[in-house]
């Protein structure tokens, strides 16, 4: 075989997603050896601190996210723009960014605590709601009624979108494998059902010009139609999926470790297992119905994130609920950026963005095996 | 097992089951064709489709079924054929059940070719050219980037999901990125559709049909010694990687060829292989069976969204619907199994 | 067949006190070894490699290694975890090409020859092979023709003699129908060996052929495969974990460790407790098996280490 020409390409290609990832990635749940961490007291007062430098990060992020755009503010003027009624850029800021930075907070943070807590349920890196087809699952859902009752978003969209991310969790988990799906197994029967559901929502769209008009622009995951509304919507949802996630973080930490062990620990497998499908569901169906199906944040995060973590989900959990916003709305700012004068969608972005890292994942992974 | 030798050193071996199948199959859909053509404003008569076939027909007769409904048959039957073949070899090459161009990104590759040209504004041979680029580019894609040592079947499914699921924004983005008339267009065309298709749109397929079944069918013994392994295979004397490479070049040129021809239809190359192993029940790799349940899926499918569907359904529709139960059933079965 | 009457003829035939059950045919002179520092006589080697450096990637798992497989032996290569050992198989086998020296075979470079050709010559039992889903075992031995067949050769009459004998050297002809999938571990491994016999080639590469077989069918299959050397005067090469195993079984022992062999020959001259502990780092003491009477390790208790490594 031509071995120049194949082989080359890819090494370089290959060289620089490597050393991306050899700054970010570190063996998913592997506990780190005891010589090399530092006494108990002095980490945890690391991550909380660490918690602290995240929640700055992402207030930063979210000031850039309410300045930069069609007509930009600066940022010493932002908290004018969104206090003081008079101020020429109120409306902007309040109607418009606000609401729109409020969204990929809570969307961000959703599919960050979901990935993660996907992940350590079904013990494999390479989860991520969209990956496993549940963005498409409500995706799907919001197609059907769109089509059948001509639903223009509001609550309704969120609980058919519930509903579709709900039927889709608990498919690809029972389908896929459950405990004993290897990664690739998983990933294939997510991408299955991904395929067959866009198939479907494609079929639907064909039927439907009205619905192909709203729908085309809703399928690549943007932040753009937010408005107060729709935060107020989806919170109720994210707020009790986040809080659903924290507290099974502990029982989860124990399944880590395998079922047989969990018992042995104490812990309900069962009952933390639905609870986490639970948490899982509301996060996504409510991240989709609100934004649309959005890849990647939820695979990349969690794998950031455990680097400074490592595998306790009791950090990783609020890490990811912090940081996965900052990628969120990085990517949507970086959209506004980019696409001057108009904006690329933040679903384009993250796909472009968090799609090379994941092949790097994958390359990565399988050098180890071997 | 029946073995057919001859004086000379020359044997060869069939197995009376896949036999059977695979004319069975052949013939039906080879009947379903002749009724396809016969179906329309102006009916004809199986009879008359076949005297007219044969040269015996009217003026008329035969402009109608040369000229308009022929075309559309035989892109039909190419497409399906192309698409059950590459499926086949696609699922003997990651050793994976649900290894299929619609997984794997190939098709995704084919849509954002075409949705390119929908976007700029182009002829509809552009758009074919351009989907049969951006199907093979992809593959050439995902093959460098899963190459390492050779490419491995586990490999190439992450990697083809992983390009898939960036194909997709892409393609989303692409979709706004157009006004409504050209995305109903596009999005016509990416359902797979057979509507007005002429000879044109499907020789080049044909032509590529006509080297590459052969060629493939050729690798099937050696692709068959895959399933116990690489490493086995390599054992007996089958070069993994070489033959590896050029499977993958062959069945992804089929499947951008059929995207070029009628778009990515879906699911035909995920249905067609699973249906003749379970019909044929023979371990392993059945090709061309799978090939010919591929050719008669796809005929059924238009047929169905012609006459027993509303409105102007095309194609691809059907068998994504039909396609998608399938494969649910599919993997509730296989998973039990522990196959999948 | 019950892993106790294969194991009789190694047995019978040699009287207690004669040479290893299982020295090389006459024809086949045993290989002149120095033990100090493994390098073996090439003289009567197809098999063999030298100056090997063997990598993936950038990992370097052996470097400078010199092996030869003496004809008509029952080599095998023992060692540690991640020693190079199943390493070396694979580039014994033409899996793994070697980032700098070259593997042999008949003496031409074996990546060199067609992979065909060297199927012709050389078989392979990889450590996990994968029985496709349905497959009949007759039809599964049949796939180890492969190399002898072609397009328009898929089944020929020697085709077919060959697999039945290879049925019945490995036990398997009474299971022809069954389908793989239904056996035992054992079971299986036998039809595995009966698929790489099929292949008809004078030299045969098991990798781990005993791995997740319980005792009586790691009997039972390291028997076979020592009949298979003896009556067949085929040169078997495998990758044991077992130390005691492979003394009693192989003719030839290649011990490895870190990536280099520390040495090479016939067990009943090699097999030491300095050896051991070299290889192992395993404080023992070496006896007679009382069966067979090749070198029998006995690991040193916990309580008396240091004291019986002596």
């Amino acid at each position: 075989m031509p071995r120049l020409g194949s082989c080359q390409v890819p090494t370089a290609f290959r060289t620089t997603l490597e050393f991306t990832l050899s700054v970010i990635e570190s063996p998913p749940y592997e506990t780190p050896a005891r010589s090399t961490a530092p006494p108990r007291h002095r980490r945890t007062a690391l991550r909380a601190s660490g918690l602290l430098v995240a929640a700055l990060t992402l207030l930063t992020v979210a000031v850039l996210s309410m300045a930069v755009g069609a007509k930009p503010i600066p940022p010493s003027e932002v908290w004018h723009a969104l206090t003081d009624r008079d101020a020429a850029e109120y409306a902007v800021v309040r109607e418009l960014r606000l609401p729109r930075t409020l969204l990929g907070l809570l969307a961000g943070a959703a599919l960050g605590v979901a990935g993660a807590a996907m992940q350590a349920l079904t013990r494999n890196p390479l989860a991520d709601p969209g990956l496993l087809g549940i963005n498409a699952g409500a995706a799907a859902a919001i197609a059907t009624a769109t089509a059948l009752f001509g639903l223009g978003g509001g609550t309704g969209q969120v609980w058919f979108a519930l509903l579709g991310a709900a039927v889709v969790t608990v498919g690809v988990y029972a389908v896929g494998g459950g405990r004993a799906a290897t990664p690739a197994r998983l990933a294939l029967a997510g991408a299955a059902l991904n395929a067959a559901l866009y198939s479907y929502v494609s079929a639907v769209m064909l039927l439907d010009a009205a619905g192909l008009e709203r729908l085309r622009f809703w399928t690549v995951g943007s932040l753009a139609s937010a408005d107060t509304g729709t935060v107020l919507r989806v919170l109720p949802f994210i707020a009790v999926g986040l809080l659903v996630a924290l507290v099974a973080a502990r029982p989860l930490n124990a399944l880590a470790l395998g079922d047989d062990a969990a018992q042995a620990l104490g812990a309900r497998p069962a009952v933390a297992r639905a609870g986490v499908i639970i948490a899982i569901t509301l996060l996504c169906g409510a991240a989709t119905a609100a934004c649309g199906p959005i890849v990647f944040v939820g695979l990349l995060v969690p794998h950031l994130v455990r680097v400074l973590t490592g595998p306790d989900l009791r950090w990783l959990l609020p890490y990811c609920a912090l940081l996965a916003p900052v990628l969120l709305l990085g990517s949507d700012v970086l959209g506004r950026v980019l696409g001057r004068p108009g904006e690329l969608q933040v679903g384009l972005v993250t796909a472009v963005v968090g799609g090379p890292l994941f092949l790097a994942l994958v390359l990565r992974t399988r050098t180890t095996r071997s | 097992m029946i073995v057919i030798r001859t004086p000379g050193r020359l044997s060869v071996r069939l197995h009376p089951r896949v036999l059977a199948v695979g004319t069975v199959c052949l013939v039906l859909t080879l009947g379903v064709g002749v009724l396809a053509v016969g179906h329309g404003e102006y009916p004809m008569s199986p009879a008359d489709v076949l005297r007219t076939l044969t040269g015996g027909g009217s003026a008329a007769e035969e402009f109608i079924v040369t000229q308009l409904r022929l075309p559309r048959l035989v892109t039909g039957l190419a497409v399906g054929t192309a698409l059950g073949l590459a499926g086949a070899v696609f699922q003997a090459l990651v050793r994976n059940p649900l290894g299929s161009p619609d997984v794997l990104g190939f098709t995704q590759g084919a849509a954002t070719g075409a949705l390119v040209v929908v976007a700029v504004g182009g002829s509809s041979a552009a758009l074919a050219g351009s989907a049969a680029l951006g199907g093979v580019v992809t593959g050439l894609l995902i093959y460098l980037v899963a190459w390492r040592r050779g490419v491995h079947g586990y490999r190439l499914v992450l990697v083809g999901i992983g390009m898939s699921a960036i194909l997709t924004g892409v393609n989303g983005y692409l979709m706004t990125r157009v006004p409504l008339m050209s995305a109903s267009r596009a999005m016509l065309w990416l359902t797979g559709s057979l509507d007005g298709r002429g000879w044109s749109d499907v020789v080049p397929l044909l032509a590529a049909l006509a080297v590459l079944v052969p060629a493939l069918l050729a690798c099937g013994p050696a692709l068959r010694m895959t399933e116990l392994g690489d490493d086995a295979a390599s054992g007996l004397g089958v070069s993994v990687h070489r033959m590896r490479m050029l499977l993958l070049a062959g069945a992804v040129l089929l499947v951008a060829l059929a995207a070029a021809a009628a778009g990515p239809v879906p699911f035909v190359a995920l249905t067609a292989p699973h249906l003749a192993r379970r019909l044929t029940r023979a371990p392993g790799v059945t090709l061309l069976p799978a090939a010919v349940i591929g050719a008669l899926i796809t005929v059924v499918a238009d047929q169905v969204a012609l006459r027993a569907l509303p409105g102007q359904l095309p194609v691809g529709v059907v068998t994504g619907v039909i396609g998608g139960g399938y494969l649910v059933w599919l993997l509730a079965t296989e998973r039990r199994a522990g196959r999948l | 067949m019950t892993p106790r009457q294969a194991g009789e003829p190694g047995l019978t035939t040699v009287p207690a006190d004669g040479p290893a059950p299982m020295t090389v045919p006459a024809d086949g002179p045993a290989p002149t070894t120095t033990p100090e520092n493994g390098a073996t006589s090439m003289s009567t080697s197809r098999l063999g490699g030298s100056g090997l450096r063997l990598a993936y990637d950038r990992r370097v798992v052996a470097e400078d290694l010199t092996v030869a497989v003496p004809d008509r032996s029952f080599t095998v290569i023992i060692g540690p975890n991640a020693c190079g050992k199943s390493t070396l198989l694979r580039a014994l086998s033409r899996l793994l090409k070697p980032a700098a020296g070259a593997v042999l075979l008949d003496g031409a470079d074996i990546h060199r020859l067609s992979a065909r050709a060297v199927a012709r010559t050389l078989g392979l039992l990889p450590q996990s092979p994968i029985a496709p889903d349905g497959i009949g075992v007759a039809e599964l031995v049949a796939r180890g023709r492969y190399p002898h067949q072609g397009l328009l050769r898929q089944w020929s009459p020697d085709d077919e003699r060959i697999v039945a004998e290879s049925m019945a050297a490995t036990g398997v002809d009474d299971l022809g129908d069954r389908l793989v999938d239904e056996l035992s571990g054992g079971q299986r491994q036998r039809v595995w060996l009966a698929m790489a016999l099929a292949q008809q080639t004078p030299l045969l590469l098991l990798d781990e052929p005993t791995t997740y077989l319980d005792i009586a069918h790691q009997i039972e299959v390291l028997d076979l495969c020592a009949r298979l050397h003896e009556e067949q005067g085929r040169t078997l090469v495998a990758v044991l974990h077992d130390l005691n195993h492979a003394a009693r079984y192989a003719t030839h022992l290649i011990a490895m460790r870190g990536g280099r062999v520390v040495a090479a020959g016939e067990p009943r001259r090699i097999v030491t407790a300095e050896l051991v502990e070299e290889v192992f780092g395993l404080p023992c003491r070496v006896i007679d098996d009382p069966e067979t009477g090749t070198p029998l390790v006995v690991p040193a208790a916990r309580a008396r280490a240091g004291t019986v490594a002596r």
